[in-house]
């Protein structure tokens, strides 16, 4: 039975809603049970008559409530499907599914391989025979079962290119002479082709089409102009106004991949470009390796910087800097006016450049370098680092490669260098011979008015020739070169200002400074400059626009790399050449985007179907629900709900139903397990922190642990007591898994076989000693030994102490603080007595002023005090407050009982106050009661 | 026939329910802080009060001769009067006082006897003889008076409702009733008539439950006592209320009333209000009592 969108599997149960109406009329007749409630003032209330003699009926909202679960819980029984499947509508025949596949389908793959998985299944219900078929690698199609294209669909996904029209041609000439149904999943764009593939699919049998809803928007590859990137993005259809977000992603310094900087784009409405600058500084945009629009998986919205956003990094190092104003004849000045629009330039000195690895290192007339800044330079160069080399006066002047070669320059000199055409010598001023062809420098065109009037003669060596090249007019050597590792040392045997030459003030000088890769152009090769070179890919995209390596892709002839489609030869990445990187996208920089246009006859279907919904499941919940709520309002309108077992059930309850409801697995009861851990170490820091507490640590002995907990136990209970500290009960601390900042005070009983702590743990334990925290160190073993190795207790102190951050120490001075802060004592004695405490020693100059009893001391609380009276068996005291231990005998026992109870008070006032009771200002009052 | 091992065990039980309550009585008593409460006049006592000089009549050997000699006249030594005053107590220990609404809050009983232990301590502290009213424990003065004390105050009561004891009451002395005072109001106008007829005087020191002054409660209720005895039906607990709290201030007023006639005071504390401050108010009234 069908009701508007609802069917119903069991009709015939709604019939039970008509019993509604007298369950109504039931409940309403009754009235809530009384509670029985003890209460004392009862004889107060005795012959109190209630004024109206009407019970509390049930109120009409919670019958309601009632009603609405009970009719709920019989229409969920009646099982409703929402969207009942019609079954009228069925095909017969093969069924070939063709898709796009290309990078633009990649955007609502998921909804696609739904769909066709959806449409697979259903014609392998109706026993029909199936085909898939991708038009970006096209395939004859072969009909087979559905359920094993369903198998294949994960292998079906888009590629990175577009199907070619010889793609789809190939498709229509291999279909066949069958006839079949076609679905065609289409990515929405308009491409050469289609409509040929269309009359062919049309001639076997019925087409439909089904597409995404949303528009293919898409970036065109990135340019650098005007100090800024250009971006372009573009969509298909020009709708209304809207705004994308395009994502610079690059690696950050510490190398992971992310965000660099975003940027908005707006298309306008019926536009369907939309452009924006982005401008960043050069560190940042040299580390860009793409962009793309945020929240769209497509190839087509990811586009790859390649070496045209890079500019190449020089650093300029002049020997002399001294002249300060003349910035004509500055060394670098030349230097900077040519590099500065193509190069980012870093100035400073080298072992501060050294670190951040630029491109190039220019040293203008710099003679001697230092042995350690020799061997980094040469290092640098051996990993690719070109280092250009000025001469100048300096260098004339200097020793340098005169016997020897120096490693950092490409030839000999010969002492002092010569001048021609000067005031003082003979000949004119020499011009520039043309380059030879295996220069780098050749074809450069030389202009007449480049003249050189003094240079630095290299020595006539063997390897001189190689090492040459551009040479003047009467072959001498101007510009020398030697490669090292995978770096090159370049000299230039004329300074960098115009004081030896006129070279930099001709624009040849920037031509050659080009040419070495100082600086690089950004232009895009043209596909006849690539011809007969092979480049590499590095990184290829797949569809969704995700980066991968290249693996084992054979190489691409430079040519194609320019002009041929995209296709399996040639995938969307970036290429590697001799000494540069190409990127491919898969937009060009004129690519537009258009929708596609089907003919009327073409039904076009949208991507998502509606599925069947039962919604049984849903009402019996929702009833459930409600029936919990009438308990809880029920309990509350006859007073349940107040009183302390009351609540507690009624929360208790609540509880149990919320958890019964959630879903349970092992990543639940995990997250309760943790969340369980979280909540007692959150309930233990508040435990530790609402009062003072003092702690032990756990030693792992357990008659130990407990004594020492009972003494902490009786001295917390002496401090309550006697002073306006008030302690809560002690605790005990595992160092492994505790944290101990809460307590300002430890006690650590030394047992001969307890564990060593961790690393973590004696870390936590320095924390806590320089943080202000105290630990009491115990050996209990009366210190027979003196601290030293002849006890095993003393020994395993030793080997506890010794990762610990512990100041010098000293035996507690008779005028130290801990002998005043609350008792005036002398010794501190706890089971045993007379044994030395060893306490934080007094700064060496601590002198004794002059008619005043104590030394001025150390300003802090000591962080650890050692000894060895086992003060926690003296303190022990069990729940009634008895003494667990005896100590000594008689009268003399209980004395030395209270003695160790004093200093542990004193102890913890130490802790709590401080030097406080060091201040002079209690001196009167000290000495009052020290009767002197 | 008592199983001697039986009583051994439940005397051990009950022993163990000491310590903790003397303990916190201690800690109690230990927030406030006395002086010994001289009479303010010359009597026998050990602080030294005054010299005067000798009248006729004075022993020879009541003469400071220290203070004489260093003038001419002869003078008497006198001291401070101090005299011990007996205190009686009386702490309800019915079925009642075992009510609390709160697990949070103490049991009245308990509080009552926290009480009563705490200023019986600072009495016996103070110098002064303390017992209980009745036959059972008649006042005496140390520190082993505060044990027995607690020992009578750790039984319980089978009755639903204390009544006050008042046989036996010492002539002049103090006295310190603890209860709810929630049951019959007529034996209590017995006991501080009697009282009063004896010249003793002392102080009533209500203890309520919070509930029991709120009444917060709705719907159909069977109220029951503690004991079971008692038993009220109501349809509609909300509508008591106000009536319910017209009868207890109407309680208070009569006790305040009696309080007045005989030279007593009243006090009401509630179990959820601080403890010290019903000690310090009960300690300021025995002390304007004895004044």
């Amino acid at each position: 039975m069908i009701l508007g969108p609802i069917g119903f599997a069991a009709p015939w149960l709604l019939v039970a809603l008509a019993a509604l109406p007298v369950l109504w009329i039931i409940l309403r007749a009754v009235p809530p049970a009384p509670i029985r409630r003890r209460f004392p003032g009862v004889a107060l209330l005795l012959g109190l008559t209630d004024d109206e003699s009407v019970t509390d009926r049930t109120p009409w909202w919670l019958l309601l409530l009632r009603m609405l679960a009970v009719a709920a819980i019989i229409i969920g029984l009646a099982g409703p499907v929402l969207n009942p499947e019609d079954e009228s509508q069925r095909g017969t025949g093969p069924l070939l599914i063709v898709t796009d596949g290309s990078w633009a389908s990649a955007r609502d793959w998921t909804s696609q391989s739904d769909t066709i998985d959806d449409l697979l299944a259903e014609a392998a219900r109706e026993g029909r025979t199936a085909a898939v078929v991708r038009l970006t690698r096209p395939e004859a199609p072969v009909f087979q079962g559905p359920d094993l294209w369903r198998t294949r669909l994960p292998g079906l996904a888009p590629l990175a290119w577009e199907p070619s029209a010889d793609q789809m041609a190939e498709l229509a000439q291999s279909l066949g002479d069958t006839d079949f149904e076609t679905l065609w999943f289409s990515d929405g764009l308009a491409r050469d082709g289609r409509t040929e593939l269309l009359e062919a699919l049309e001639d076997h049998g019925p087409v439909q089409v089904f597409e995404g809803g949303a528009t293919v928007t898409g970036l065109r590859p990135v340019a650098f102009e005007d100090g800024a990137v250009q971006l372009t993005a573009l969509r298909a259809d020009p709708g209304s106004a809207r705004e994308v977000t395009a994502n610079a992603h690059g690696r950050d310094p510490s190398g992971t991949m992310r965000v660099l900087a975003t940027l908005p784009l707006t298309f306008e409405e019926g536009a369907t470009e939309a452009t924006g600058a982005l401008s960043l500084p050069a560190e940042l945009r040299a580390r860009v390796t793409h962009f793309d629009i945020a929240g769209t998986r497509s190839a087509g919205a990811v586009t790859l910087t390649d070496d045209s956003l890079r500019r190449r990094e020089v650093a300029l190092i002049a020997g002399r800097e001294d002249r300060e104003g003349l910035e004509l004849l500055s060394p670098l000045h030349y230097l900077q006016r040519a590099l500065e629009p193509t190069a980012d330039l870093l100035h400073g000195g080298l072992e501060d450049i050294l670190p951040a690895n630029p491109d190039v290192i220019v040293l203008a007339d710099v003679a001697t370098l230092s042995e350690g800044e020799t061997d980094d330079l040469m290092e640098w160069i051996d990993n690719g680092g070109l280092l250009v080399r000025f001469a100048g006066p300096r260098l004339a002047a200097s020793d340098v490669s005169r016997d020897a070669e120096d490693p950092l320059m490409p030839v000999r000199l010969r002492a002092g260098g010569r001048n021609v055409g000067g005031a003082m010598s003979w000949g004119e001023p020499k011009t520039l011979a043309p380059f030879d062809e295996d220069s780098p420098f050749a074809g450069l065109p030389i202009p007449d008015d480049v003249t050189v009037s003094s240079q630095v003669m290299a020595q006539p060596d063997p390897t001189l020739a190689d090492r040459v090249i551009a040479r003047l007019s009467d072959s001498t050597p101007l510009v020398t070169r030697k490669r090292m590792g995978q770096g090159q040392v370049v000299l230039f045997h004329v300074s960098a200002n115009a004081e030896w030459s006129t070279l930099p003030l001709s624009g040849l000088f920037v031509q050659m400074l080009e040419r070495l890769s100082v600086s690089s152009s950004a232009a895009m090769p043209e596909a006849t400059e690539l011809e007969g070179t092979t480049w590499q890919p590095v990184q290829v995209l797949d569809a969704f626009g995700t980066l991968s390596g290249a693996g084992t892709l054979p190489g691409v002839d430079g040519s194609a790399l320019i002009d041929a489609p995209l296709g399996p030869e040639l995938q969307p990445g970036l290429y590697e050449g001799e000494d540069r990187r190409i990127a491919r996208n898969v937009l060009d920089a004129e690519a537009v985007l258009e929708p596609v246009a089907w003919p009327a006859r073409v039904p076009v279907a949208g991507l998502t179907r509606v599925e069947e919904m039962p919604l049984g499941g849903w009402l019996l919940g929702a009833a459930i629900l409600m029936l919990v709520a009438d308990i809880l309002a029920s309990l509350a309108l006859s007073g349940r709900l107040t009183g302390p077992r009351a609540r507690a059930g009624a929360a208790a309850a609540l509880a149990a139903i919320l958890l019964a409801g959630l879903p349970a697995g092992p990543s639940h009861a995990q997250t309760v397990e943790t969340d369980e851990e979280a909540s007692r170490s959150d309930a233990m820091a508040i435990e530790a922190t609402s009062e003072v507490v003092l702690a032990h640590v756990i030693t792992g002995n357990r008659q130990v642990d407990d004594l020492a907990r009972a003494g902490l136990l009786g001295l917390s209970q002496t401090l309550f007591f006697r002073t306006s500290v008030e302690p809560e009960d002690p605790m005990s601390v595992n160092l492994e898994t505790d944290e101990i900042a809460f307590f300002p005070f430890l006690y650590w009983p030394i047992t001969p076989d307890q564990p060593t702590p961790s690393a973590e743990a004696y870390a936590k334990l320095n924390r806590y000693l320089r943080t202000g925290g105290m630990i009491l160190f115990d050996t209990r073993d009366a210190d027979v030994a003196g601290y030293g190795a002849a006890s095993p207790n003393g020994r395993k102190l030793q080997q506890l102490a010794a990762p610990l951050d512990i100041p010098a120490l000293e035996p507690v001075p008779s005028d130290h603080v801990l002998t005043r802060t609350f008792y005036l004592l002398q010794d501190f004695p706890g089971r045993h007595t007379g044994g030395a405490v060893w306490v934080e020693a007094a700064p060496p100059d601590a002198e004794l002023i002059e008619g005043m009893p104590f030394r001025n001391l150390n300003d802090g609380v000591t962080p650890v005090v050692i000894g060895g009276n086992d003060w926690s068996s003296a303190w022990a005291v069990d729940d009634r407050g008895n003494p667990l231990v005896p100590v000594g005998r008689g009268f003399s026992g209980e004395r030395q009982r209270e003695i160790a109870y004093r200093f542990g008070v004193n102890l913890i006032m130490h802790v709590l106050t401080g030097n406080y009771k060091s201040d002079q200002v209690h001196v009167p009052a000290l000495l009052d009661r020290l009767g002197q | 026939m008592t199983e001697p091992a039986a009583l051994r065990q439940r005397a051990e039980t009950e022993a163990a329910r000491l310590p903790p309550l003397l303990a916190r009585a201690e800690y109690l008593a230990g927030t406030v802080l006395l002086g010994d409460h001289g009479r303010r006049r010359s009597g026998l006592g050990d602080d030294f009060w005054q010299y005067r000089p000798v009248q006729p009549g004075d022993p020879r050997r009541w003469i400071d001769w220290r203070r004489s000699a260093r003038s001419d006249d002869r003078f008497v030594r006198e001291r401070e009067w101090q005299i011990a005053q007996s205190v009686m107590l009386w702490v309800d220990q019915s079925a009642s006082m075992r009510f609390t609404s709160d697990k949070n809050i103490v049991e009245k009983g308990e509080r009552a006897r926290l009480l009563a232990l705490a200023t019986a301590i600072l009495l016996i502290r103070g110098g002064e003889r303390v017992g209980l009213t009745g036959t059972l424990l008649p006042p005496r003065r140390g520190g082993n008076q505060v044990l027995r004390l607690a020992e009578f105050f750790s039984r319980d009561d089978a009755a639903d409702y204390g009544v006050p004891e008042h046989r036996a009451m010492i002539p002049n002395a103090r006295a310190l009733f603890v209860s709810d005072f929630l049951g019959d109001v007529s034996e209590v106008k017995l006991a501080l008539t009697k009282a009063a007829d004896r010249g003793v005087r002392g102080v009533l020191l209500q203890v309520l439950d919070p509930t029991e002054e709120a009444f917060p409660f709705q719907g159909r209720t069977i109220f029951e006592s503690i004991g079971g005895t008692l038993a009220h039906e109501t349809l509609k607990a909300g509508d008591l209320k106000t009536r319910y709290q017209q009868r207890l201030h109407e309680r208070k007023a009569e006790l305040t009333h009696l309080c007045h006639a005989t030279g007593w005071q009243f006090q009401t504390h509630h179990t959820d209000a601080s403890a010290q401050s019903a000690l310090l108010y009960i300690y300021r009234a025995l002390d304007r009592g004895t004044a």
